[in-house]
């Protein structure tokens, strides 16, 4: 029987970022409050590379927004911790937020097409963050903009600076987000979705640049995304989100090569793979991250879940600890398969249970070490 | 360049257009000349003075060719050169409509903003309700209301006029606000503004209208914008993200419908200023037309043509300015 376990061991320094029982919901005049995220726990120690994954509607965009302190004051409710650098940041106020926004924690978002300004040149979307956080007069700060464009990667950086962004293809312009992002050096650097709106081989780069910058200035990277084969090639550590809570922490490699919840093995089993035999399905998921209960009394995941049963239903699984993962189910797939009784068939009707998901899949076999 | 030439078949065809439809008008110049005394005979012998017995054609190209050299031709209404009476009225016009756009564009935008940073608020429902009245309220009826209350019942402002009687001053440019500065005296400039206090607001209350919903409409698409959400996780002050990145890209439209506006306004002048016996364009534009004095009404409406389509060509070049997809393309 596995332990219990309410929090990590008291002696662990404390992480980079330590966010504690978090809770996003969204409030709506006579309409009952739509949580985004419950109750979230997650650690993100000091140089660590650490992927967030869910499907769309999980909360992982909206944890991110909880971080930088960028959801809208009206019409949400934020209760909870989110300590950074030992600094609670929920309850500061705005100005002070803005004075750690871009300085200590940066974000890259999804769509480059749509995050820069059209009218400004990229000149001024880069040296604007200088100037605000480091008070760098307009010559060196338009130096240090052509460094940081020439360090991500944009050829002719000089000219650059002077153009606008309709002037550049799309994977350039998330390289211009990127050296925005880490124009000040932040402690830690939010990726969400960061090559969801790029061509394949851009996406490659751009994660290939991600990963490089990380390395070199030992910056904190957060990367949020719905692609386990991203966070394949790029984490440490891999929290798996579901319907607003973490359903499975685990390394890397044990992630991959073993997943424990039911949750991470179809997502895992959904992903293509290279080396699989021709004629081989993806299997997917059933259901829509709209079929889910209340984590209050039930397993978020258990209306989607091949191995739920009538306890799935009854009480919300605790967050327990089997070697190095964390794990939030009531069925892992380390522990024998259910009876097949009739009380336990799951609530929609699946397919048979992924064979990948129970024999150990390696999804990119040369980056899981 | 190529936007300028655009211009001449523009007005050619304004200019035909207008011509003919100044001689459909019902009676001419000689029925109204005579009233009840024209005789067939009087008139056509009015008719043969004015030139307006030969065929229409070659009258229309005779007035091209001498509009192409600013000359309209002479007013019969007071024997003066259309030239030099528009000149003499154009300043007037010119510094009521700049009242107004100041007035509309001044208070419209801030309000529109307001609205949309106060989105659902009072602020905002109220802006959305006042532009509603703004632009269904008919302007000869406000300008008598705001004349009534502030010029009549409060004696606050002057009721019509460009400046009081008893101050007699030369005007060397004819714009009255302007003049009284160049001759060190602004006690008749100060009179001359309040003088278009009144006319300007019931002149710019349409326009303030339209422009403080386009604001509105603006700010509030543009704070959804994913680069105000950039902006915003720069950690760029408050100040910085409304200025550069909020009203820099929301004001693109404003500025295409206060162009617009322009056009608009001039028609405007026309009540505004018979409303408040303001000797401008558009009160001497009226007068023409019911004493069917082709000459004017032709010269003026054409003038007035030329100035609300330069003014949008000046918009489209100013929107090249601020909006850099544009000035490439």
């Amino acid at each position: 029987m596995p332990q219990e376990n309410p929090g990590p061991p008291a002696e662990t320094p404390e992480p980079l970022l330590r966010v504690r029982d978090l809770t996003v919901a969204f409030t709506q005049r006579h309409r009952r409050d739509q949580v985004a995220v419950d109750h979230l726990d997650l650690d993100i120690p000091q140089g660590s590379t650490v992927g967030l994954v869910g499907e769309s509607g999980s909360g992982k965009s909206v944890t991110s927004l909880a971080v930088l302190g960028l959801l809208p004051r009206r019409g949400v409710r934020l209760t909870g911790s989110i300590r950074f650098g030992g600094r609670e940041l929920l309850g500061l106020s705005p100005a002070d937020l803005r004075t750690i926004r871009g300085k200590d924690i940066a974000m890259v978002f999804q769509d480059p097409m749509t995050c820069l300004n059209p009218v400004l040149t990229i000149g001024t979307q880069v040296t604007e963050v200088l100037h605000r956080h480091q008070k760098l007069p307009r010559g060196s700060a338009r130096e240090r903009a052509a460094d940081l464009l020439d360090q991500v990667g944009i050829p002719d950086p000089a000219r650059r600076l002077g153009e606008y962004p309709h002037q550049l293809s799309g994977g350039m312009r998330q390289r211009a987000l990127i050296a925005i992002a880490l124009a000040c050096r932040p402690r830690l650097l939010i990726a969400d979705e960061p090559t969801t709106a790029l061509d394949v081989t851009i996406q490659a780069q751009i994660l290939a640049l991600l990963r490089d910058l990380v390395t070199d200035t030992g910056t904190t990277l957060l990367l949020i995304t719905h692609d386990l084969g991203i966070v394949a090639g790029t984490c440490d550590t891999v929290h798996v989100m579901y319907s607003g809570r973490i359903v499975e922490s685990a390394p890397r490699g044990p992630l991959f090569a073993d997943p424990a919840h039911p949750y991470t093995a179809g997502l895992l089993s959904s992903v293509p793979r290279l080396d699989a035999p021709r004629g081989t399905r993806l299997v997917p998921v059933p259901g829509s991250p709209t079929d889910t209960l209340p984590w209050d009394n039930a397993c978020a995941f258990a209306p989607r879940c091949t191995r739920a049963d009538a306890l799935c239903t009854d009480r919300a699984p605790h967050e327990r600890t089997e070697g190095p993962r964390t794990l939030r189910c009531h069925h892992p797939l380390s522990d024998p398969a259910p009876d097949p009784a009739p009380d336990r068939a799951p609530v929609l009707a699946p397919g048979p249970v992924p064979p990948t998901a129970t024999g150990g899949p390696n999804l990119l076999p040369e980056d899981v070490a | 360049m190529r936007r300028l030439a655009q211009l001449v078949p523009i007005l050619l065809g304004l200019s035909l257009l207008l011509f003919f439809w100044v001689r459909s008008l019902p009676g001419g110049p000689a029925a109204a000349l005579l009233g009840e005394r024209a005789t067939p005979e009087r008139v056509a012998q009015i008719n043969r003075i004015y030139g307006l017995d030969r065929p229409v054609w070659e009258q229309y190209l005779d007035f091209l060719g001498r509009a192409a050299r600013l000359d309209f031709g002479v007013s019969r209404m007071t024997e003066r050169p259309v030239t030099e009476e528009l000149v003499s009225r154009f300043p007037a016009t010119a510094e009521l409509a700049v009242v107004a756009i100041l007035f509309a564009v001044g208070l419209g935008v801030p309000l529109g903003y307001l609205a949309a940073r106060r989105h659902l608020t009072w602020i905002d429902n109220l802006s959305v309700a006042g532009s509603l009245i703004g632009v269904a309220i008919p302007v000869f009826f406000l300008g008598f209301l705001l004349k009534y209350l502030f010029a009549v019942q409060l004696g606050w402002l002057p009721p019509d006029g460009r400046q009081s009687p008893r101050l007699f001053v030369d005007h060397p440019t004819g714009f009255y606000v302007l003049d009284g500065l160049l001759r060190g005296d602004p006690a008749s400039s100060w009179d001359a503004l309040r003088h278009l206090i009144l006319p300007g607001i019931a002149l710019g209350t349409i326009p303030l209208a339209i422009i403080t919903r386009i604001t509105r409409a603006a700010v509030l698409d543009v704070l959804h914008k994913d680069y105000v959400r950039t902006a915003e996780a720069k950690g760029l002050t408050r100040a910085v993200v409304n200025r550069r990145h909020v009203l820099r890209n929301a004001l693109l439209p404003v500025l295409t419908v206060t162009g617009l506006q322009v056009g608009l306004l001039l028609s405007g002048a026309v009540l505004t200023e018979t409303v408040f016996a303001f000797p401008g364009v558009g009160s001497f534009l009226v007068d023409a037309i019911a004493a069917r004095d082709y000459a004017v009404i032709q010269g003026f409406i054409l003038v007035i043509a030329v100035i609300v389509v330069t003014v949008n060509l000046l918009v489209d070049l100013g929107y090249g300015l601020v909006d850099p997809r544009v000035r490439l393309r």
